[in-house]
């Protein structure tokens, strides 16, 4: 028989399921991902530090755990919510289940809940904070410790403490790591790049003596000006390298550009957002998870455009620098998981950085 | 982009009959382009051959025409009407050759029509093989390596290269004859030799297997702007090797990581952005289950019924995003009808398991060859929602209406475990319930995914149902049944029944428990975004969880019963009829409720009602909708036998049913009732008798006299009915075709010779309004919806009218029919009699709605709620007859249906229909013949295989057609006899002597048409049998009714001009013809 397990939420409702995964507590923001598919990199991505994450697929676990699919060493949510947890998987691929993984990371889950009914109170109220315990704790005495604050140094946890290189022939760049995915790497590495990871809060001049060929920004957890420093860096480097951003890596760009951020009701997670590109008027399906956005209003006396918006709430998807090789988007071209219809943005990224250089390189020489 | 704004009137080409592989999905289709075309003011003209359809509703088009779908006819109706645009990638492959045909014939050209949509150099890409193989190789997507070879060593060469097993296709045989899959030499040496003799060409297409991949599914949809989605994918529970179409299906997808699941859907959009399609389009793809190794298997640059079924799974109406995409709209700037909110461009996520299950057609066709194989053979589907698996599948297989409420099909425990083990490995028809079977007997899962290659992801769910039966049973056992357990029983959907059946607690008593501990179902929202964003479709399916998610108006309203899954005998017609009494309702300011399962169907469309519950047509889910709507009462007359079947249940739980009520329902249904109403109102029926022995029936028969109609009496539909015309023949029908005993006796009937005669009505109680009277071409005896049906009638004297008006109006009154009737007559010696009533809609209400231009689907609804007739303007008794005449021809399935025989009979075959309308019977009927599919030379040659007992009748006939010039081909026998009678015969040879023989010529397409009647009931005649399946498959008109015969007869006749010599001089016979010459 499984144990019980409970997830309260701070408004009071209390969902009661089967436990998987650890057994305990675990505290966080509850959000949902509307991907079918894709709980692994769901739950080895860092920007779900501190974070409870539900699927609204009901069935999860279906095709187990691999050892590819991973998108960081280890899984970074908080807590794991579904409807079904599939005891049985099944594909050539798999390794392990969803419970034995979480088990090894000490991740409570909870299973046989409602979670249409969770994502719908999230909708209307926004995220909200949550617990899953598998303790007989009342109800009230939980309420009250989901009155602590949420957690604000999610970046440093999850980002790396020492640079690292993924050495490679082509260009040199410097990827930021903010809690980054593998992912980026992925499709670094896959164009010949010569990589180097930094942590979160290495300064403008460290990256400088790396002599990159240009600059990305990762993802991450949480919101963006709880990292200052990075802010400052990148408003120190801006201009001397291309530079891409992704997700927190967009949001940390518009920060240093002047513009402003904000916290969504309840983001946008999963692998089926339109996002449309103003340049071009094509829409492309994006793989996403923000739950903070860049205030388009705040855009207006900075050097920054718009060039991607999302086209059913028309939030900034992405930016671009008016005098620098300098865009960002706020969405996941690494896809893993989602689409790969936008990888096309690292071509982009790649030609700059070439361009870049030749045009440096063409600077020196005349002079 | 906005609308293209050159193009002001469009033509739209709907699919044609229903035939198996193009069902009711086009109708949902083109009903959905029509609308979205109209919404865009466009002015809307469409055509289709069938009548029984919502699209060809004068409401949906500006202009319909129910004519032929032949490049003439569409020529004409172009040239009529001069359309700047031509929609045709809504027509299934019907609608898609026809505008290739137009193309091709310089007529889209000509009349300067636009085909919109995708192109035709992208459709000629995609149904190209070779085309489509070059251009796969040139975008860098794998197909399964082939090569064509005339020799068995060019076949060798090729498997030394690609290696085992191997595919053999002979090229131009039918149905595949003389193919198969060969796993080494020595069986590919044997399989290409005997291909290679079968095909005409002396050709084989060798390809790598791919048996055992996954199958699956991606619906993709593309822009002029290259905007490309996937509306959803889907996997097959069946892999590779059985076609989709006889597969059970799953949606999303089960088994795929996300890397899978976006490799292939990015092959996919890749492929639909290469062929350059606007609109929607199908991808079908096989995966190694080992590896990332994939294979594209097939595209199809149109809607089809993948698109009608995901539409459904999803919420996504993706025919009526491509009708917008065909006149210039881009999906990002079309709103996704499903929240209003957002965007169309986007992909549909969902938080269900969908379940398609198919439906066959093998209770009818007991001897057709039940192997399920690249040939489709499903007449209809049905699909289930849940939010497990199980749920789902449970769920499914009690919409199927296949007499089943469980994965628990009886006669499997029959089946040696040898017969059970071949079973598995050669799919069949039943092969998920055998699964279960097997599972039960403790084979494992391994062993079962070694025979079937079904993913073990699935086999595990299958044994999760076992298990938890066990469990239950054995918790039962200790009396230890927990409301836990209750829960999670139906969170796996058992039903109570089947809970019952396995604990052996009272049915009564689980249901009890059940409501005690609050488990009821509650009923949640399909809305193309997982609860994203807030939805405003009333689409809704019901489940085990905690919240629900309906909406109560307040206002009054009222459930209609729909007609669950195509089949043979219960198709399109009765989802017309549900869709209007939708409509009628809403009229009256009533909410609208629909109950249905069927995917491909306008019913199931969720603007078609206010409300609709995607669910089980099965008692205990409908009682449960009930009791969350609380409805004013249910409708149950136009859901066809589906739903009157739940009447009697619906009454028992105390719900109201409107309309015809329960007694009166019983009484045309129970036959000694239905004896004595008519006795007392003095109508006349056949003699018969009720039989409980073989001997009674023998005594029966003597007494009645021969032949008889026999049928056993709990099958309704014609299914096991037969003419038996001596003692012999009954006997061997009573031992071999029915069980006789005291609980399932046997009708015995006079078969009375005579024109069969239908009528539809419609009753208030008093009031009763006949819109039309309709004749049958082929006598009583061959099945009313095989019959060619003619209105208005063509033999009937207007003093026999006068009768059967009058008989209708007093079997409505005397049986207290509130809403439609319908009663089959035979007219036997210029005396009417009655076959059969049935108190709901019936097949012909459609075509006779369409052609007297009288709504009787709505008018009943409204009769059903309270209206008389003359409230609502119409003059009871029978309506004026129309100047056309309208002819049903029924359409069949038999090339797709191996084994089945073509001879037409008590029992139902035809699996559509068509109209032929015009203003002279004989062009009346040329539009239908040709509209079903006939070809109509109007010379070449007739071969003749009668029977001795219909040779005097067939000699007028078979002049007839030797006078048009037909040459005469007939064996000794038939030959003999018409030469007799001064006729020339061309002698040829029986089926069992040396070539070449009857068939031959038939293989030849030597013979223009074939007329064969049976030689005496139904005892197996197997040259007769051969002769017709050899016409069948080599696509020869082949005629089993003589009375069929006459009216091909008629039409040749009239499109034929005769060359006749001048008469010579004859001496004036007159005197006044003398002066006045």
């Amino acid at each position: 028989m499984k144990k019980q397990a409970r997830l309260v939420l701070e408004d009071g409702t209390v969902f009661t399921g089967k436990s998987f995964g650890a057994q305990g507590e675990s505290l966080g923001e509850v959000v949902f991902n509307t991907g079918i598919t894709g709980y692994q990199e769901v739950l080895s991505d860092p920007s779900y530090c501190g974070q409870i994450v539900t699927m609204t697929y009901p069935l999860i676990g279906n095709y187990g755990i691999n050892r590819d699919d991973f998108e960081t060493m280890r899984p970074f949510v908080h807590g794991f919510v579904v409807r079904e947890h599939c005891e049985v998987h099944s594909n050539w691929r798999s390794e392990q289940t969803v419970d034995s993984l979480l088990k090894e990371y000490n991740i409570p889950g909870i299973e046989e809940v409602d979670t249409r009914k969770l994502t719908r109170i999230i909708r209307q109220h926004g995220t909200l904070k949550g617990l899953i315990t598998t303790s007989d704790e009342p109800v009230e005495s939980l309420l009250e410790k989901l009155k602590a604050p949420l957690m604000e140094d999610q970046v440093a946890r999850v980002s790396t403490k020492n640079m690292f290189a993924a050495p490679g022939r082509g260009s040199k760049i410097v990827l930021v790591d903010f809690g980054a995915k593998y992912g980026i790497l992925r499709e670094l590495i896959k164009r010949g790049c010569d990589v180097i990871v930094v942590p979160y809060n290495v300064t403008a001049d460290e990256i400088r003596r790396i002599r990159p060929d240009g600059i990305m920004l990762s993802n991450g957890p949480g919101d963006p000006k709880n990292v200052p420093k990075a802010i400052r860096m990148i408003q120190e480097i801006l201009g001397e390298y291309p530079l891409f951003g992704i997700c927190l890596g967009h949001q940390l760009l518009a920060l240093a550009c002047g513009a402003d951020t904000h916290k969504m009701k309840f983001g946008h997670r999963g692998g089926n957002h339109p996002v449309k590109e103003l340049a071009t008027g094509r829409t492309y399906i994006t793989s996403q998870n923000h739950g903070y956005a860049v205030s388009k209003e705040s855009l207006t006396d900075t050097d920054l455009e718009i060039s991607h918006i999302a086209l059913n709430d028309g939030t900034v998807e992405g930016l671009t620098h008016k005098k620098y090789p300098a865009f960002s988007v706020q969405y996941h071209p690494e896809a893993a998981p989602g689409p790969y219809d936008s990888d096309y943005l690292f071509d982009r990224f790649l030609e700059q950085v070439a361009k870049f250089t030749k045009e440096e390189k063409n600077y020196a020489a005349t002079r | 982009m906005p609308r293209l704004d050159n193009i002001k009137k469009i033509l739209v080409i709907g699919s044609g009959p229903i035939v198996i592989g193009q069902a009711a999905e086009f109708d949902y289709a083109g009903t959905q382009a029509c609308q979205a075309l109209k919404e865009e003011g466009f002015e809307v003209i469409l055509v289709n051959s069938n009548p029984a359809t919502i699209m060809t509703d004068t409401n949906m088009a500006d202009k319909v025409y129910i004519e032929p779908l032949t490049k003439g006819f569409l020529a004409r109706i172009i040239r009529q009407e001069k359309p700047d645009g031509l929609l045709a990638t809504l027509g299934g492959q019907t609608g898609l050759n026809l505008a290739m045909e137009l193309h091709e014939a310089g007529i889209l050209e000509e009349e300067n029509v636009t085909l919109l949509g995708t192109n035709l150099e992208a459709i000629k890409k995609a149904e190209d093989r070779e085309q489509f193989r070059a251009l796969m190789q040139e975008i860098g997507e794998p197909v399964p390596p082939s090569d064509i070879i005339h020799t068995v060593e060019e076949a060798l060469a090729f498997a030394e290269e690609i290696g085992y097993p191997i595919i053999v296709r002979p090229a131009y045989t039918l149905g595949g004859t003389g193919g198969g899959i060969a796993s080494n030499e020595e069986e590919l040496r044997e399989i290409v030799a005997s291909g290679l003799k079968y095909s005409p060409i002396h050709q084989c297409l060798v390809e790598k297997s791919i048996a055992g991949f996954k199958e699956i599914e991606y619906e993709v949809m593309r822009d002029a702007n290259d905007n490309a989605i996937v509306v959803c994918n889907m996997e097959n529970v069946d892999p590779v090797g059985i076609h989709t179409g006889d597969s059970i299906v799953v949606a999303p997808s089960q088994t795929l990581s996300d890397r899978e699941y976006h490799m292939l859907r990015s092959a996919s959009l890749k492929i639909i952005r290469a062929l350059n399609i606007q609109g929607g389009c199908n991808v079908q793809l096989a995966l190694d289950p080992d590896s990332f190794q994939y294979y594209v298997i097939e595209v199809n640059p149109r809607v089809s019924r993948s698109s009608a079924l995901a539409s459904k799974a999803t919420g996504y109406p993706i025919a009526k995003m491509a009708a917008k995409i065909a006149v210039g709209y881009t999906l990002d700037e079309l709103k996704n009808p499903v929240t209003q909110q957002t965007y169309a461009c986007f992909e549909p996520t969902l938080d269900y398991i969908v379940t398609k299950i198919p439906r066959w057609p093998f209770d009818k066709f007991t001897s057709a060859n039940r192997k399920l194989g690249t040939q489709m053979k499903a007449t209809g589907e049905v699909m289930a929602i849940g939010r497990t698996f199980e749920e789902s599948l449970h769920k499914a297989v009690r919409s199927l209406e296949i007499g089943l409420h469980s994965l628990d099909l009886p006669e499997a425990k029959e089946l040696s475990q040898e017969e059970l083990e071949r079973r598995l490995i050669k799919a069949d028809d039943e092969r998920l319930f055998l699964v279960m079977e097997g599972l039960r007997r403790g084979i494992t899962e391994q062993k079962i995914h070694e025979w079937t290659k079904i993913d073990s992801f699935f086999l595990a769910k299958f044994k999760n149902i076992v298990r938890f039966e066990t469990e239950m049973a054995e918790a039962a056992k200790e009396g230890a049944l927990s409301s836990d357990m209750l829960r999670q029983a139906k969170r796996m959907g058992f039903t109570d029944r089947r809970i019952a059946e396995v604990t052996g607690i009272p049915v009564a008593d689980i249901e009890a428990k059940r409501k005690e501990a609050g488990i009821v179902p509650v009923y949640k929202m399909v809305d193309t975004c997982a609860a994203e964003f807030e939805a405003a479709t009333p689409y809704y399916y019901s489940t085990y969880e905690e919240e629900d998610e309906r909406v109560d108006s307040g206002k009054p309203r009222v459930i209609v019963l729909g007609s669950g899954p195509i089949r043979i005998g219960q198709g399109i017609e009765f989802d017309y009829s549900t869709v209007h009494a939708v409509w009628a309702l809403k009229e009256m300011g009533y909410e609208a409720v629909i109950i249905n399962n069927n995917p491909e169907t306008v019913s199931t469309d969720f603007s078609t009602s206010d409300r609709l519950y995607f669910e089980p047509l099965y008692i205990e889910d409908v009682l449960h909708i009930i009791e969350k709507e609380k409805p004013e009462g249910v409708i149950v007359q136009f859901g066809g036998q589906t739903a009157i079947n739940l009447a009697a249940g619906l009454e028992k739980a105390g719900v109201k049913i409107l309309g015809t009520d329960l007694a009166s329902i019983d009484a045309a249904e129970d036959r000694e009732k239905f004896e004595k109403l008519l006795r007392s109102l003095d109508i006349a029926q056949p003699p018969g008798q009720t039989v409980t022995s073989i001997e009674a029936a023998v005594e029966a028969a003597a007494s009645l006299g021969y032949p008889v109609l026999v049928r056993p009496s709990y099958v309704l539909g014609g299914r096991a009915m037969e003419i038996v015309y001596n003692e012999q023949e009954l006997l061997t029908y009573m031992r071999e075709a029915v069980k006789v005993n005291p609980e399932h006796p046997v009708l015995v009937d006079t078969y009375l010779m005579g024109a069969e005669v239908e009528v539809d009505a419609i009753s208030d109680g008093e009031n009763v309004l006949i819109p039309g009277i309709m004749e049958h071409i082929e006598r009583a005896g061959v099945h009313s919806g095989d019959s060619i049906a003619v209105y208005p009638t063509q033999t009937i004297s207007q003093s026999l009218k006068d009768e059967l008006v009058d008989m209708t109006t007093r079997i409505a009154r005397g049986l207290h029919i509130k809403g439609l009737l319908n009663i089959q007559f035979v007219i036997h010696k210029n005396k009417a009699y009655v076959l059969e009533v049935n108190p709901r809609s019936s097949r012909t209400v459609p075509f006779l709605s369409k052609i007297t231009n009288i709504p009787m689907a709505n008018i009943a609804t409204k009769v059903i709620l309270g209206a008389t007739i003359p409230e609502l303007g119409y003059e009871p008794g029978y309506q004026k007859e129309t100047e056309h005449v309208s002819v049903k021809v029924p359409v069949f399935s038999f090339a797709k249906l191996r084994r089945v025989d073509t001879t037409l009979g008590p029992e139902m075959k035809s699996t559509g229909e068509v109209m032929g309308r015009d203003k002279t019977l004989a062009k009346a009927l040329y539009k239908g013949l040709l509209a079903s599919g006939m070809s109509i030379p109007t010379h070449g040659s007739l071969l003749v295989t009668i029977a001795d007992k219909d040779k005097e009748e067939a000699k007028d006939l078979i002049k007839g057609f030797n006078r048009l010039g037909f040459k005469l081909l007939a064996t000794e026998g038939t030959a003999k006899f018409l030469e007799a009678e001064g006729m020339r015969v061309t002698r040829v040879r029986k089926v069992n002597e040396a070539s070449p023989n009857m068939l031959d010529i038939i293989r030849k397409g030597e013979a223009s048409f074939v007329i064969n009647t049976l030689t005496k009931g139904k005892t197996p005649e197997r040259d007769g049998f051969r002769i017709r399946r050899e016409s069948v498959e080599n696509g020869v008109v082949c005629l089993t009714s003589l009375d069929t015969a006459r009216a091909l007869l008629k039409v040749l006749e009239a499109i034929t001009f005769t060359a006749e010599s001048m008469p010579g001089f004859e001496a004036p016979q007159s005197k006044e013809a003398y002066v006045h010459g």
